[in-house]
């Protein structure tokens, strides 16, 4: 692929980030967090790939990748029984409301 | 302007554009959605930048499980009213200029670091083979040998005497029963014990 | 990008009258629309079929009189119908999403069939991870079913829409592992490689390689029934309890976009099905088999274009005929089991996929991988059940294939007197020689 450079992935991986933290600090949603989660280790896999296309990290980087995916997955699943549990005990997944352990 | 970068163009502009999405909508399956979109494209970007598997797998456990998950949580905690709950303008505000921080800085490191020099100065070792299983699109193979713990991508090309790399023997089996602890876990974690009344409950929470 | 695309050859082709660029992108969308015609020719005759078989199990006729003979223009009709239908959307709706839902699912659907070989050299994209990229395309279709069902706005809509997340995020992983059971005995991924491997004999067929993969079969039978949420689990839209499920809402086109996804992909799981146990696009007799898929393939009368092989075009096309027809009648035993079985209950949907498949597809799978460690011990070969640890077999073959400093010479002990000197072998060769010795290391175990 002639003509796209190292940067241009770089730069998409950058704004994945960044709406990534934008969604984890903003929402109140605790599954919109969650979401933001995602989108932030999405962009570290972008830029390991990208890495591993256009730098002598070679085949580490896809599998790097690799593994963020399958630990995002798992993630999820612990995050979502959480909130489960949360919204069992207070009918709501507003994670404002997790306020308890406050002094 | 040739194939690659259209393509290119296409998926970055889905990729940012549904990242952004994300961030700005209030409702919670919508921002599933562009999710969706993001990842989906994401995967895509992958595709183009020869790493087939990952990009596979990005659809597979991603997309098509990951997502699936986060919506069905959303059916499950959310009922009607509670679908939207909107951040305050303070928070928007604050997340906004962190947001806007946060891609400067990111932006003003991208181009202002030297990429070909850092790749090259990143050379682990001096042969040039290393990124030979990169060059086309047959990376299901070298991925596996290298989680069983053989790295021929790497060694093959290697000169005489060079100590071995190393695989991912090791995480790979660690990541595995990690995975499998966490979804019992999760499955403990997640099963209805403590479900409390709806009297109780309400009175708790009004 | 260096995937073999088919486009490439029309490419080549009309690289003569417009630009290399604009010839691949020509070619590229010259191959979706055959595609496209595939998927929706799929869903015009399945319904067809749908409706006949169903009468007949009902002891009635079905269509008998649109378009003449068999009522063969029914499909048809049903389109021309429910084209003219208005397109409802309820007030309650979330109308961005409920519009797109249908979208999402048509195109997971047809995507598939990018990655589906029909014939030998018949594949839009012929990947190494072919398999597993169809399986991973096949798993969105439940994005478009949820979504629709979330965003109707309806109980009866969320009520499907949830079963359906959770019927489908079980069955994925009986789905998944059954897929690989013959894929260990093929050892690879690619889906063209896997259908070249069974042409001649049917003994050939994955089916029959062991009694493993015959069994995952009809595992995987049943568990890609219900990926495509066909009767006898078809929760998400069960009409006695739901209504329409996930569709109560919608109307005219957008509901016929469920239908022609959902009819695409049982062709797709078909197809699959077929291509993985039951021989792909061979006959399954070699006399037949050796005439048309290997010596019709060299035959150039030279008609056509330069670069154009007949006897090779004629190969693939019976070669398709006979995947079409394969995969359609296994279509068909879909369409009979879900007139003769009833509705199973939802909690029966998730006890037969948590319960028991996916502990069937687990140890078939387990099976699977221990089959050829079994035949080589009966054949008497040097082998155990627990070889070696893995981390010796490393550095055994990282000390005999990668540096061969201090015996040049080594032998694959399975072959025998074939001695191979890599100091001389190219790059490529040793990493197949390597790979082979990683896939089957007790059987060809590498020895000094």
């Amino acid at each position: 692929m002639e003509g796209v450079d190292l940067k241009l992935f770089l730069l998409v991986g950058a704004v994945l980030f960044v709406c990534g933290v934008i969604c984890m600090t903003s929402k109140r949603n605790g599954i919109g967090v969650l979401i933001g989660v995602e989108l932030v280790l999405n962009a570290a896999n972008l830029n390991f790939v990208a890495f591993s296309r256009y730098t002598p990290l070679g085949l580490d980087g896809q599998i790097m990748a690799l593994f963020v995916i399958v630990l995002a997955a798992a993630e999820a699943a612990v995050a979502l029984a959480i909130a489960l549990n949360f919204y069992n005990n207070h009918l709501t997944i507003d994670v404002d409301r997790a306020d308890e352990l406050r002094g | 302007m040739n194939g690659g970068q259209v393509l290119f163009g296409i998926f970055a502009l889905l990729t940012c554009g549904g990242a952004v999405a994300v961030a700005l909508t209030q409702n919670v399956v919508r921002m599933a959605f562009w999710l969706i979109v993001s990842l989906g494209s994401a995967s895509g970007l992958f595709f183009l930048l020869n790493a087939d598997f990952v990009g596979a797998t990005q659809l597979l456990i991603y997309v098509g499980g990951t997502v699936v998950l986060l919506i069905f949580g959303v059916m499950l905690t959310t009922s009607g009213p509670l679908l939207k709950i909107p951040s305050s303008p303070g928070e928007l505000i604050q997340s906004a200029v962190v947001g806007v921080l946060f891609i400067s800085m990111f932006f003003f490191t991208v181009w202002s670091v030297d990429w070909e020099h850092v790749a090259n100065t990143a050379r682990v070792h001096d042969s040039t083979t290393d990124t030979v299983a990169l060059q086309n699109d047959t990376t299901g193979r070298p991925i596996g040998m290298a989680f069983l713990g053989v790295r021929p991508d790497r060694d093959l090309g290697a000169a005489e005497g060079q100590p071995l790399s190393t695989g991912y023997f090791l995480p790979f089996e660690i990541v595995s029963m990690h995975l499998l602890v966490v979804l019992i876990g999760a499955a403990y974690l997640a099963r209805a014990k403590r479900q409390i009344t709806t009297a109780e409950s309400r009175s708790e929470v009004v | 990008m260096m995937t073999t695309l088919a486009a490439s050859t029309l490419a080549e082709f009309m690289n003569g009258y417009v630009s290399p660029e604009l010839a691949l992108m020509l070619a590229a969308l010259f191959h979706a629309g055959v595609l496209l015609l595939v998927f929706a020719h799929a869903a015009l005759i399945f319904i067809w079929l749908e409706r006949k078989v169903s009468g007949r199990i009902q002891d009635r006729l079905g269509p008998t009189r649109c378009g003449g003979r068999f009522g063969w223009a029914q499909g048809l009709a049903d389109g021309i119908k429910l084209i003219q239908k208005e397109d409802l959307i309820p007030r309650d709706a979330d109308a961005f999403l409920f519009r797109l839902a249908p979208y999402l699912a048509c195109i997971a659907s047809f995507g598939g069939f990018m990655v589906l070989p029909f014939a030998a050299d018949w594949v839009a994209v012929n990947l190494d991870t072919g398999l597993f990229l169809l399986f991973a395309i096949l798993s969105l279709e439940v994005l478009g079913i949820v979504l629709a069902g979330y965003s109707s706005g309806s109980k009866w809509s969320l009520f499907g829409g949830m079963r359906e997340a959770a019927q489908m995020v079980s069955y994925e992983i009986p789905l998944a592992i059954c897929g690989l059971i013959p894929i260990v005995a093929a050892g690879t991924l690619n889906l063209t490689d896997v259908g070249q491997m069974q042409v001649g004999h049917f003994g050939n067929w994955f089916l029959f390689h062991d009694p493993f993969t015959f069994f995952a079969f009809f595992v995987y039978f049943t568990v890609a029934t219900a990926g495509c949420k066909r009767a006898p689990f078809d929760l998400a839209e069960a009409e006695s309890e739901l209504v329409g499920g996930f569709h109560t809402e919608y109307s005219g086109m957008r509901w016929s976009y469920f239908f022609m996804a959902e009819y695409a992909s049982m062709l797709l799981v078909s197809g699959v099905a077929t291509l993985l146990f039951l021989g792909g696009w061979s006959t399954g007799l070699p006399f037949i088999d050796q005439p048309i898929f290997v010596d019709l393939k060299s035959w150039n009368p030279g008609i056509g274009p330069e670069g154009f092989v007949l006897g090779s075009y004629i190969s693939n096309l019976i070669g398709m005929s006979v995947f079409l027809l394969k995969s359609s009648f296994l279509v068909f035993v879909q369409i009979w089991v879900r007139w003769t079985f009833p509705r199973l209950r939802i909690d029966q949907v998730m006890t037969t996929c948590l319960k028991y498949l996916v502990p069937m597809s687990c140890f078939l799978f387990l099976g699977a991988t221990m089959w050829p460690l079994l035949m080589a011990m009966g054949k008497g070969q040097k082998t155990t059940i627990w070889p070696q640890p893995l981390g010796d077999r490393t550095v055994q073959v990282h000390e005999h294939v990668l540096h061969p400093i201090n015996e040049p010479k080594i032998q694959i002990a399975d072959r025998g007197e074939q001695t191979v000197d890599f100091s001389e072998t190219p790059v490529i060769a040793k990493e197949a020689i390597l790979t082979e010795a990683m896939h089957s290391p007790s059987e060809q175990g590498i020895q000094p």
